[in-house]
């Protein structure tokens, strides 16, 4: 073993570097395609540590999360729309509307636990896709065109010229849910999380409030996830129930993070780093036969991780560094 | 304000599963320093009795009184925030987690600083003897050394008063001596203790009283000598051959 001091300044350093090329990428890939792969990666990335935060360390497995992300992207184009309102300011308020959402379905659904409660979850998604589709006011179910904006401006959030400005602020929003997932883990929260996660008996006779917890999680998690899906309508333009409300996105979300990792910080950026090049990969080669080919490979890849090494990418890495280490 | 001469206060709880009266009309009483031992043959009520006072199952009928006031309908969380902790029979470590984190999780209950609750997880872990198993993952811990875990747990909430559900249950004979030792020195240092424990000589060894279970009702209450020979609990639990 390496001594242990030494570790933090590895991370750290290789974390740096990581950020730099990052920051850099847009500068040397000035395409369009490039850039838009590795947008989808960060917003996925983020997607899916927002999930984490209540699914990998609460424990609570939510196959719903479309519902936040569509809360998010509604609610901002539509205060845009009707209001004229400022989309970042939109996007606040979507991540508040999620966080109201989250908190009425977390009640009566956490009382249920395991594989109960994620049932539960994608009924809860079903039937807001259902009644979104429904709803005039809100397009129903020919959706929403986001009310251009001209001339291209951060103040506006929408750039037409080039997707550099739309990359910068994608890793804005994956930066700001890693910091708040690395802020989460180190504190006492994060100790209450994870002990959710393996018993809550035992957890409540620690004095851990677990349904308030669990509710916090949600809530932390609903805002994240709102916040990127007012980035989406702001990067897309337009909106309707099958783009940001399918159960396809909420599973899409939850497999990023379990490929990756779940429970940890960095399983969701490397399960993004994968299945988003993959899907588009597979999308390019085989667009022709419909969607089924990339969620053909998603499943295989999702049996393959589960029989293999269930902890994800990153647990087979760890395993990895102490045969090494 | 009425001053409570007691810690603990249990009045006539009842608890019933479909037909089956699991607790029936218990009452006892754990004074402030008190080692308390439970006994009684399988399906007496003794876990039943534990999950009532913390909160993990609602009593039907009666109270559970902690220095005088009322926890009967508070939650397990709760209950543990007033000072009441226990260990469960079928022991529940966080295995993802290392010793010293779970203990933490404990420790965290009168402090939300990580590095004050990670040296109140040392000193527990120091308390049970579990100290050098500090990093190591709760997963690899034997039997003997989980009970020592969830009992630094426990101590980490700074409780007044502790439940410990079978010490030495599933424990290896040679492990026992030291887990007697443990509860006996705890006791020692002031702690108030209620313990279900199957191991006669163990509890009769260290309890300064005896509540005798048998079908959910106490038979018994009194010093381990005089429950010892009570004709009741002869019959129902120790057997003839315990007195002879």
């Amino acid at each position: 073993m390496p001594p242990v001091a030494r570790w933090p300044v590895v991370r750290w350093t290789g974390a740096g570097t990581l950020l730099l090329l990052l920051l850099a990428f847009p500068l040397v890939f000035t395409q369009p395609h490039p850039r838009h792969v590795v947008i989808t990666i960060f917003l996925f990335a983020m997607l899916a540590q927002a999930w984490n935060l209540l699914a990998g360390y609460c424990g609570q497995i939510s196959l719903g999360h479309a519902v936040f992300f569509g809360a998010g992207a509604y609610t901002s184009t539509l205060l845009g729309k009707y209001f004229d309102l400022s989309p970042w300011i939109g996007m606040v308020v979507g991540a508040v509307v999620a966080v109201a959402v989250s908190q009425l379905i977390g009640y009566p659904v956490f009382r249920l636990r395991g594989h109960y409660f994620a049932i539960a979850t994608i009924a809860v998604g079903e039937i807001v896709n259902t009644l979104m589709i429904n709803w005039d006011w809100a397009g129903g179910a020919r959706g929403l065109f986001v009310p251009i904006k001209r001339p291209d401006s951060l103040a506006n959030l929408q750039f037409h010229q080039s997707k550099q400005n739309y990359y910068y602020i994608a890793l804005g929003l994956l930066l700001l849910a890693f910091w708040i997932t690395r802020k989460v883990e180190v504190s006492r929260m994060g100790y209450y999380l994870r002990a959710i996660r393996e018993d809550q008996d035992a957890a409540a006779s620690l004095g851990i409030p677990v349904a308030a917890y669990k509710q916090r999680a949600m809530a932390l998690s609903a805002a994240l996830t709102a916040l990127g899906g007012s980035f989406y309508a702001q990067y897309i333009l337009f909106i309707d129930p099958d783009s940001v409300f399918p159960t396809a996105l909420s599973i899409l979300i939850c497999l990023v993070a379990v490929l990756g990792g779940i429970g940890t910080l960095w399983g969701p950026l490397i399960g993004a780093a994968i299945l988003i090049p993959l899907g588009e990969w597979t999308r390019i080669y085989f667009g022709g036969t419909g969607k089924a080919v990339d969620l053909l490979i998603y499943g295989a890849l999702i049996m393959l991780v589960s029989v293999i090494q269930p902890g994800g990418i990153m647990a087979l890495a760890q395993r990895g560094r102490r045969r090494t280490g | 304000m009425p001053v409570a001469t007691m810690l603990l206060d249990v009045r006539g709880v009842t608890k019933r599963y479909g037909g089956l009266v699991a607790n029936s009309n218990i009452s006892f009483q754990v004074g402030y320093g008190e080692l308390v031992g439970i006994i009684g043959p399988n399906g007496a009520g003794k876990s039943t009795l534990f999950d009532l006072v913390t909160g993990f199952q609602p009593a039907d009928k009666g109270q559970v009184l902690l220095e005088g006031e009322s926890v009967t309908r508070l939650r397990p969380d709760e209950i543990s925030r007033r000072g009441v902790a226990r260990t469960f029979q079928k022991l529940k470590p966080f295995t993802q987690m290392t010793v010293v984190e779970n203990v933490m999780v404990g420790a965290f209950q009168k402090t939300t600083v990580p590095a004050r609750a990670r040296r109140e997880a040392m000193e527990a872990l120091d308390r049970v003897g579990l100290a050098d198993k500090a990093e190591a993952h709760a997963r690899v811990l034997s039997t003997g050394q989980r009970k020592r875990l969830e009992l630094a747990r426990a101590l980490a909430t700074q409780p007044r008063l502790l439940l410990l559900d079978e010490v030495t249950g599933g424990v290896d004979q040679r492990s026992i001596p030291a887990l007697v030792d443990l509860v006996r020195r705890l006791h020692g240092e002031g702690a108030s203790l209620i313990v279900i424990e199957h191991n006669m000589s163990v509890i009769m060894g260290i309890s300064q009283r005896i509540v005798a279970l048998n079908l959910g009702e106490v038979i018994a209450d009194g010093p381990p000598a005089v429950v010892g020979r009570d004709p009741r609990v002869v019959e129902a639990y120790l057997g003839q051959a315990y007195v002879a």
